[in-house]
């Protein structure tokens, strides 16, 4: 299996706090790789610095072969490495079809641009609707199918979804997995970052639980819902 | 009646100058939340070149022709905007996370540097523009309005309008708005921010440069200081307008042209700035949102 990312011995400081200390985990082509852990187990970081907007202080992070450890996030998102960021972050007074436009920023070929976006509007039925509505006007759920959306118009190879569930009522969050899953089964890797373990682990194929800026278990999605650690703390009752 | 008439024309034409000012001010503002003081003396620095241009080029450009006048504006336009950019890498971008009461310092600090450095150059005296327009002029219901005043107003529609178009239609306007509510999201976009933002000082520089450049070939006279008192009008307009925003910035020199033309037309030309920073405060008090200020019902 060839690796898209491989994030090795990563160390991020916020000053005094140590966010990350010693981090690693893969991701292989056209897989869907959950990352979970607690408030604050360093989760956001993790993809911050990987999408280029945290400093690594120590480690690498290789990206299909090359090192991108420190690379400017634009580079990145040429690269195809695209981050939809906690709190979805819409551009709540562009339209909704402007918060897909921008997505194609780097997207030289207005064409596939337009393309893309016709797709995303095929997926997303709700977003067509209200193509012409201010970001800030859609409700919650809606807002992180345009994130989601926005994304996609950059052409992901690997796509990186923070929390995309948090805020959401149980039926959005299944209306949510069912679009990563789409995502997932058209061939782009993902890596799926989650406070709710148990729809993550039905999405992705395998998990890695972070706490304190250090992977402590990490296996198949079966080992981990079967392993009494993340029973106890990410799936009880 | 005709006089009616020809005080909004009056108003209009300077607002048309406010406009070209205000926009640069509103624009940097949105884009790094910087009131950018030395704004105003890149007006000034705009009327200098144009000066300067007119002075040793005068007759290789045939004096001072119509032609002749547009393409100075040109080339000060790139010059003043070529600073503004300059200005921004070398005093602000160093600073943007630094707190904002040091940046606005460092505006203040620039725009003194500015003005005392041309004064260093040209000396402290006014300087006589080297380009006049006779007062032929044309009739509106027996409302005057000089060509000069309508060509210098024909050029400011079309600067706002081509500037309307590329903040509402392209890519990089697109990713000027965007910046504007998020930066840390546009990072995430591929956008360069740096890059987008030396890109909204040229622009809104070499609108400024422009003024300049009419305001002196206009009035006839220029002098290092003369960049002061216009960026505090166009702050003001900005602010009537809804600062950070492109339309409201334009709407606000028009009514703030506007305004000024009937208060002093009504209580004497002494009550002109007295008119401009009433209305700057009463604004900032009772609506600092401004006329088109920016609203929007978020969900969370
Ligand atoms: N910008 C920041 N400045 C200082 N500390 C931060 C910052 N962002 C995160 N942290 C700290 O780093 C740790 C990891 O945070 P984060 O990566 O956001 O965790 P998670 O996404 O798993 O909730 C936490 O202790 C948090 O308080
Ligand atoms: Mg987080």
């Amino acid at each position: 299996m060839s690796t898209v990312l491989q994030v090795t011995d990563l160390v991020v400081n916020y000053g005094k706090v140590e966010a990350l200390r010693g981090l690693s985990l893969t991701v292989g082509a056209a897989e869907t790789v959950s990352l979970l852990g607690n408030n604050g187990a360093g989760k956001s970081t993790t993809v911050g610095t990987i999408s280029g907007i945290v400093r690594a202080a120590g480690g690498t992070v290789t990206a299909f072969g090359q090192d991108v450890t420190n690379a400017k996030p634009w580079d990145l998102v040429e690269m195809g490495i695209i981050h939809v960021p906690e709190g979805r972050r819409i551009f709540s007074r562009l339209t909704v079809h402007e918060n897909l436009q921008i997505g194609g920023y780097t997207v030289r070929d207005g064409k596939a641009i337009d393309t893309r976006i016709a797709e995303v509007y095929d997926l997303l039925p709700r977003l067509a609707e209200r193509r012409g509505q201010q970001g800030g006007t859609l409700s919650g759920g809606e807002q992180q199918m345009l994130a989601i959306g926005r994304a996609m118009i950059a052409g992901p190879k690997l796509l990186m979804l923070d929390e995309p569930s948090m805020g959401l009522a149980p039926l959005m969050v299944a209306q949510v997995m069912d679009v990563v899953r789409t995502i997932t089964e058209q061939g782009t890797a993902v890596l799926l970052i989650e406070q709710n373990a148990r729809a993550a682990l039905k999405v992705a194929s395998r998990g890695y639980v972070l706490d304190s800026g250090v992977v402590t278990i990490e296996g198949s999605a079966d080992r981990l819902r079967a392993d009494p650690r993340v029973v106890e703390a990410y799936l009880g009752a | 009646m005709e006089y009616f008439l020809q005080l909004v024309l009056n108003g209009l034409f300077v607002g048309a100058f406010y406009g070209l000012v205000a926009l640069g001010y509103s624009m940097v503002y949105g884009i790094i939340k910087l009131l950018n003081f030395a704004h105003g003396d890149i007006y000034m620095l705009g009327a200098f070149a144009g000066y300067t241009m007119l002075t040793i080029g005068a007759g290789a450009l045939g004096g001072g022709s119509l032609v002749a006048l547009v393409v100075i504006l040109i080339i000060a336009m790139i010059l003043t905007g070529t600073l503004g950019l300059v200005l921004e890498r070398v005093a602000y971008r160093p600073l943007r996370s630094a707190p904002r009461l040091s940046v606005l310092i460092t505006a203040v600090g620039a725009s003194f540097a500015l003005e005392y450095g041309i004064a260093v150059l040209y000396g402290p005296n006014p300087r006589v523009y080297p380009v006049g327009f006779g007062n032929a002029a044309i009739e509106i219901f027996g409302a005057r309005l000089t060509w000069a005043q309508l060509f210098m107003m024909l050029v400011a529609v079309l600067l706002m309008v081509a500037l309307d178009t590329w903040v509402g239609r392209t890519r990089s306007g697109r990713a000027m708005r965007a910046i504007s509510q998020d930066p840390k999201a546009c990072l995430l976009m591929g956008i360069n921010v740096d890059n987008v933002i030396s890109r909204t000082f040229f622009i809104g520089s070499a609108l400024a440069g422009a003024g300049g450049v009419m305001a002196g070939a206009y009035y006839g006279k220029i002098d290092f200081l003369m960049g002061f008192i216009i960026g505090l009008k166009a702050f003001t307009a900005a602010v009537i307008g809804g600062i950070g925003n492109i339309r409201g910035a334009v709407l606000g020199a028009v009514v703030l042209g506007l305004l000024e033309s009937f208060g002093t037309a009504w209580l004497g030309s002494e009550w002109r700035d007295v008119f401009a920073f009433g209305f700057l405060i009463l604004f900032l008090t009772v609506r600092p949102t401004g006329l088109l200020g920016e609203r929007v019902t978020e969900r969370v």
